[in-house]
């Protein structure tokens, strides 16, 4: 599609809709939001990107194969529940800090998880949409 | 112990990452799935020694108290359950060594299998119904992909009505949980067994009962809902069919023995007389089937339906002995048939077909592969000493013991029609003359010889043992279904806070 409008509005609302995404991630574990909305939110700016400037921009601004993401999302949250184990609590069993943080709110493991769950929710949408826009231009 | 019951879960997840990670290296995915699948082994031999020896055990991921946090629990059915699929797990592994192709390998095939078998043993671990359909959930996508990769137009077709109904299956599940929630405000499962039996409103216990018979029904194929079996379990590689076979439909069994044993016992004389009527017609509508088949894995697939009907009947009979049969039923049954599947993978190896009319003559050349094919196929239509034996008699036993004669007497004609088709593989691919138009035979190389037959063998040697030394499984069967009876100890193991 082209479009003046689009292509500028694009470049301008990206930025703020991943900043957006990771303000959701932060704040989810105390507060609406969670990784699960921020992997979302960021995979729609990659989404837009995809509309106005085509898969292969999109990629390129990715910079690593959606798989990565994918892959790294769960190992994340995969370790993320370790620490517990360490200090012989069940696996996953949220420790946290005492220390209280703007916006954040006090920190935990939980927090990790959620990383976790916001690279897996990016990886797997961009695929998607990567495969889905590639196989329209074809 | 703590770790212990969560590894059958943990060890797949992580597997299948690192395999992911080495997308890009066959030769190391090829290894590493089958250290993977035999870690996998090792910790299943622990859990169940554990739980065989201390009871059930069970913990709270998380450290929330049941029934809030996510319970997992083990006993002694899960336990089983969850050996066999490490067995059928690490014999697949070896099997997929030589028998699947580069490109699958290339799109994922050995990750899949990992997360597959992690939603399997979730689902025989979990203590929640609601974690148990996100487990049916984990597996269903996995084996829809394995299912579909290739792309062939068979294959997509068989998908296609693999994932409608499973979909549909998983909408039926959904919504019983639904109405569990509103019923009882709780989804453990040892807390609702604890509730259900205090809810006056019995009509609407019953109404969920049915509603999760249909999805579980959906899911291990019984009458009258069986439709996407047969249509797609014959499309995939072998070694694909052959876990789905053996551990699929038997995740589904297993929901319906942990559900109408700890959660719908109240009006049993109505919800397991239907289950009785479904045994019976599953039984026989699975055996007609696959008369009139004549494609090797087709025939086998319709078999999985009718032996399906005897776990069934053994639950429906609810009498101790019957569900020991049933649990006996279901240990013999996922080893002969993944069996039979790999066996057939390798006849289609060196005929280039699974067309019965296409292939024949392998006793002359091969003897050897007949009689690893004669010992998990008489097994299968019952003959004694071997497994299938003893799991027929002990679900026939029951039968009789509670007079009903009309079941027992299905069963038995039934394990006859087995035969039958069993015979009938039999002479047209190992007795009779090859076609004439029949091409060369591919004579298999040593490698994939060790890789396809090892795992037949292995199987082999665990059907003969069950026969020949029976009473240690009886025993334990006895055993398993006496704790699903009595679920007083699931419960307080539950409900307890831990151990």
């Amino acid at each position: 599609m082209y479009s003046v409008i689009l292509k500028t509005a694009t470049k301008y609302l990206t930025p703020l809709m991943l900043l957006f995404a990771f303000f959701l991630l932060l704040r989810g574990h105390n507060e609406p939001g969670g990784g699960f909305v921020g992997g979302l939110v960021a995979a729609a700016a990659y989404a837009l990107m995809v509309i106005s400037y085509g898969v292969k921009t999109a990629r390129k601004e990715l910079k690593y194969a959606p798989l990565s993401f994918i892959i790294l999302g769960l190992s994340i949250a995969l370790i993320s529940g370790i620490p517990a184990l360490l200090v012989s609590e069940t696996y996953f069993t949220g420790l946290w800090t005492e220390m209280k943080f703007p916006v954040i709110g006090k920190l935990g493991t939980p927090l990790i998880f959620d990383i976790g769950v916001f690279f897996l929710v990016i990886g797997i949408t961009t695929k998607i949409i990567f495969t889905l826009a590639e196989e329209d231009q074809e | 112990m703590d770790l212990l019951l969560l590894l059958p879960v943990l060890l797949p997840f992580a597997g299948g990452i690192v395999l992911l990670i080495l997308k890009n290296h066959q030769k190391s995915q090829l290894y590493g799935n089958a250290v993977v699948s035999l870690f996998s082994l090792i910790v299943a031999v622990g859990l169940f020694s554990a739980i065989y020896d201390k009871g059930i055990y069970s913990v709270q991921l998380g450290g929330w108290e049941a029934p809030f946090g996510i319970t997992f629990v083990a006993d002694l059915l899960g336990s089983v359950m969850v050996l066999i699929t490490a067995i059928i797990g690490f014999t697949t592994s070896i099997y997929s060594l030589a028998s699947v192709d580069d490109e699958r390998v290339k799109y994922g095939y050995y990750p899949l299998i990992q997360f597959l078998l992690m939603g399997i043993n979730g689902a025989f671990l979990t203590g929640d119904i609601f974690n148990l359909y996100v487990w049916f959930e984990v597996m269903l996508i996995s084996s829809f992909v394995l299912l579909s990769l290739g792309g062939t137009r068979e294959q997509l077709e068989g998908a296609i009505k693999y994932v409608t109904l499973n979909l549909l299956s998983s909408a039926f599940f959904l919504a019983a949980i639904g109405i569990i929630y509103g019923l009882a405000g709780t989804l453990n499962m040892a807390d609702l067994a604890v509730k259900f039996s205090a809810i006056e409103n019995e009509g609407m216990v019953t109404v969920v009962a049915m509603l999760l018979f249909i999805a579980f029904g959906i899911k291990s194929a019984v009458f009258p809902l069986f439709f996407w079996l047969p249509a797609s379990y014959h499309t995939p590689p072998a070694a694909v069919s052959a876990i789905f076979a053996g551990l699929l439909t038997k995740v589904g069994v297993y929901a319906l023995f942990r559900v109408f044993t700890l959660l719908f016992t109240s009006n049993t004389e109505y919800t397991h007389t239907i289950l009785l009527f479904v045994a019976g017609f599953t039984m026989l509508s699975g055996v007609l089937g696959a008369a009139a088949q004549n494609d090797f894995r087709r025939i086998l697939s319709f078999h999985i339906i009718s032996q399906i009907g005897y776990m069934i009947m053994g639950l429906a009979l609810y009498s101790p002995l019957a569900i020991a049969g049933g649990i006996f039923y279901i240990i013999h049954h996922i080893i002969v048939k993944t069996n039979l599947f790999f066996i057939s993978g390798y006849v289609n190896k060196i005929k280039g077909s699974y067309e019965l009319k296409k292939v024949g003559g392998l006793y002359k050349v091969y003897p050897w592969l007949g009689f690893l094919f004669l010992i998990p196929a008489m097994s299968l239509a019952g003959i004694p000493p071997l497994s299938g034996f003893w799991a027929k008699f002990t679900v026939a036993k029951a039968g009789l013991e509670l007079e009903s004669f009309m079941i027992v007497g299905v069963s038995l004609l039934v394990g006859l029609l087995t035969l039958f088709s069993m015979t009938k593989i039999w002479n047209e691919a190992f007795w009779t003359d090859s076609p004439k138009d029949a091409p060369e035979d591919v004579k298999p190389g040593v490698f994939t010889k060790i890789s396809m037959l090892t795992p037949v063998i292995i199987l082999v040697v665990i059907t003969i043992t069950i026969g020949l030394y029976a009473e240690p499984f009886f025993n334990f069967s006895v055993r398993a279904a006496d704790q699903l009876l009595n679920s007083g100890e699931y419960i307080n193991t539950v409900l307890g806070g831990g151990s």
